[in-house]
């Protein structure tokens, strides 16, 4: 079985981020870019169903600019076999994106395609399900745990009230939660050897998907900040300020 | 302008989250109509009837919807959406799941997350953490929208809609329901909680989380955590507060062990007051508190659970 997993570069989950003076948009410039989080779990789950023997090869693909190729080589670090890039400079929203990689399931015809659940710059939550709904594929959200058993794949899924399992015939789209696994780091030797790996440059119009977008952003602002409050030197302090100064109790 | 809310349901009744993607509805102005779906949901579609603002419940009171899976539900909202200029549904774990499935195959983008409304085609919408507001407008034709439900005051509830039977069946060999595993608790939704306390990895085990239990029957509250005290085990998934977990502004929240990473405050960062319990002086949730006390939990917690 192939596993298709989809990798997004995002700024560094350390990073704070600030918006430009003109409020046209965050301000990008010299910020460190890494994968995002939840890639780098699909990217884990993938490899270790690869080291379990269940999948035979996976294949790691990114939509974005030319600088994507390094998330693509980070996943080819930690055990991906090869990388398609999806080259482009423009805004691409997930519809879009659920679009271009819905052309690459029917090019490659993975048994799994694991997605993160979320990416942490946009925080859209949406490509996976997207993708589900344009292949006519099940989908197993939010995914604490993936089990595949035959043709068959039980996810369990973090929801609200607790954990939900289902199960999912393959093909099927996965998208990963926090608890799935723990990403490991990729090694020096695996570093080099991944420069060697096969990595595939397409254009959207390759695969003759528009990749404009009806949403456009009038402004970006800064949240309304915070302003530090006061140290309280008791509990009994606490309680009389949450009491008579905050009304709160 | 007419507007479709998907219902949101918690063990078949309704839940405490669709009033207030009502008031979203509400905001953008236009006919209210509310979706219920699920197997054996008479109640939820009754309580559903009463929120102010409703027009009309559609029940759609069938086994294919049990557990609301995506792709029934998907293909549900589907057959629906053909009446409205909007569909509404909160960003909780089944809006989140079922939504962009309708955008997708109506060909239209969806907006996740929406915390305002200046028009119908135009929402304020939190990205990077939370860290910048984005206003977006949509010219999709159908607009498809999660709804933070913290944006948005709760309806009342003396309404009185009617209601009306789907019988729209959705066909769906692909995925099967298993098993649920939820949390039992006697305490208030963390997302809908007037008061919500949070231990983080200072608590140390799952066994101090009790220390949270006597203050949170004293206050009525939820309790919560940081992702670092679900990952350790301490508590299970569905009590953690953040980016990537839930998120909540309830009039008074209580931070203890917890550092105050950027990911936790997009969790909690538009509570009405904030109270931080932690004994490193430096750490970053007092920037964000309103009142901090600096000092040892396992001392704090049994002192104000016995003087509150
Ligand atoms: C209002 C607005 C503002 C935007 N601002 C910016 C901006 O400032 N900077 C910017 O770079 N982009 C911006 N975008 C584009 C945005 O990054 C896209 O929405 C994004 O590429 C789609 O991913 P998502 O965040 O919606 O994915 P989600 O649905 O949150 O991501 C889930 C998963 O989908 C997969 N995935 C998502 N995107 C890709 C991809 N490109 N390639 C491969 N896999 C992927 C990953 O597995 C990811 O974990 C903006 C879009 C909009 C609508
Ligand atoms: C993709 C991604 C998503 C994430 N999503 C979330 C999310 O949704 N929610 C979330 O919370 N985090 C999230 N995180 C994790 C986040 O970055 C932090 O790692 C996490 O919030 C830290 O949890 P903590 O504050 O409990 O632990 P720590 O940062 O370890 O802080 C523990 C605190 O406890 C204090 N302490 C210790 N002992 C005592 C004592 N005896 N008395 C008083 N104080 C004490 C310490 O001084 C310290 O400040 C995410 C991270 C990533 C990468």
């Amino acid at each position: 079985m192939k596993v298709l997993v989809a990798v997004k570069r995002v700024i560094d989950y350390n990073v704070k981020i600030r918006v430009k003076a003109d409020h046209s948009d965050v301000d990008l410039t010299n910020v460190k870019m890494a994968m995002n989080p939840f890639c780098e779990i699909a990217v884990e789950e993938a490899v270790r169903l690869k080291e379990k023997g269940v999948a035979t090869e996976v294949v790691a693909v990114t939509v974005g600019p030319k600088a994507a190729q390094e998330q693509l080589r980070t996943a080819l670090a930690l055990g991906a076999d090869r990388a398609i890039h999806i080259e482009t400079d423009e805004r691409v929203e997930s519809l879009a994106v659920a679009k271009l990689l819905a052309k690459v399931v029917d090019e490659e015809q993975p048994g799994l395609v694991i997605l993160g659940k979320q990416a942490i710059d946009t925080d859209n939550n949406q490509t996976g399900q997207m993708l589900a709904a344009l292949t006519n594929l099940p989908q197993g959200t939010f995914a604490s745990e993936v089990a595949v058993d035959g043709d068959k794949v039980n996810v369990t899924r973090e929801i609200d009230g607790g954990l939900q399992t289902v199960a999912l015939t393959l093909p099927a789209i996965v998208t990963t939660d926090l608890r799935l696994n723990e990403p490991r780091y990729a090694k020096l030797p695996d570093i080099m050897k991944a420069k060697k790996k096969p990595l595939d440059v397409k254009t959207p119009a390759d695969y003759g998907v528009e990749v404009a977008s009806k949403v456009t952003l009038l402004k970006v602002e800064s949240p309304a900040e915070r302003k530090g409050g006061i140290k309280v030197a008791s509990v009994d302090e606490l309680i009389d300020k949450l009491k008579n100064e905050a009304k709160v109790l | 302008m007419s507007i479709l809310v998907l219902a949101d349901l918690h063990e078949g009744q309704l839940a405490g989250a669709t009033a207030h993607v009502v008031a979203a509805a509400q905001a953008i102005g236009g006919d209210i109509d509310v979706l219920v779906a699920g197997e054996g949901v008479q109640a939820a579609a009754d309580a559903a009837a009463k929120l102010d603002g409703v027009s009309k419940v559609r029940v759609a009171d069938n086994a294919a919807y049990a557990h609301q899976l995506a792709e029934p539900m998907g293909a549900l909202l589907v057959e629906l959406a053909g009446d409205y200029t909007h569909v509404l549904a909160s960003a909780s774990t089944t809006g989140k799941n079922v939504l962009p499935r309708l955008a997708a195959l109506k060909d239209v983008s969806q907006l996740s997350d929406v915390i305002g409304v200046e028009s119908a085609d135009t929402f304020l919408r939190p990205i990077y953490a939370g860290n910048a507001i984005a206003t977006v407008k949509s010219d999709d034709a159908l607009k498809v929208i999660t709804i933070r439900t913290t944006g948005f005051d709760a309806v009342g509830t003396s309404g009185s809609a009617t209601t009306e039977a789907v019988d729209f069946v959705a066909d769906n060999a692909q995925s099967s329901f298993v098993k649920q595993e939820l949390a039992q608790s006697d305490r208030p939704e963390l997302g809908g909680a007037k008061v919500v306390i949070s231990g983080g990895r200072g608590m140390g085990n799952g066994e101090n989380f009790k220390l949270l239990d006597g203050i949170a029957d004293k206050l009525g509250a939820a309790i919560g955590a940081s992702r670092a005290a679900v990952d350790a085990g301490f508590v299970p998934n569905d009590m953690q507060v953040g980016q990537t977990g839930k998120i909540v502004a309830p009039e008074l929240y209580i931070a203890v062990g917890i550092s105050g990473a950027i990911q936790h405050l997009a969790g909690m960062k538009d509570s009405k007051v904030i109270v931080a319990i932690n004994k490193d002086e430096e750490a970053p949730i007092f920037q964000v508190a309103d009142y901090g006390l600096v000092g040892d939990l396992f001392e704090i917690l049994p002192e104000l659970e016995s003087k509150l």
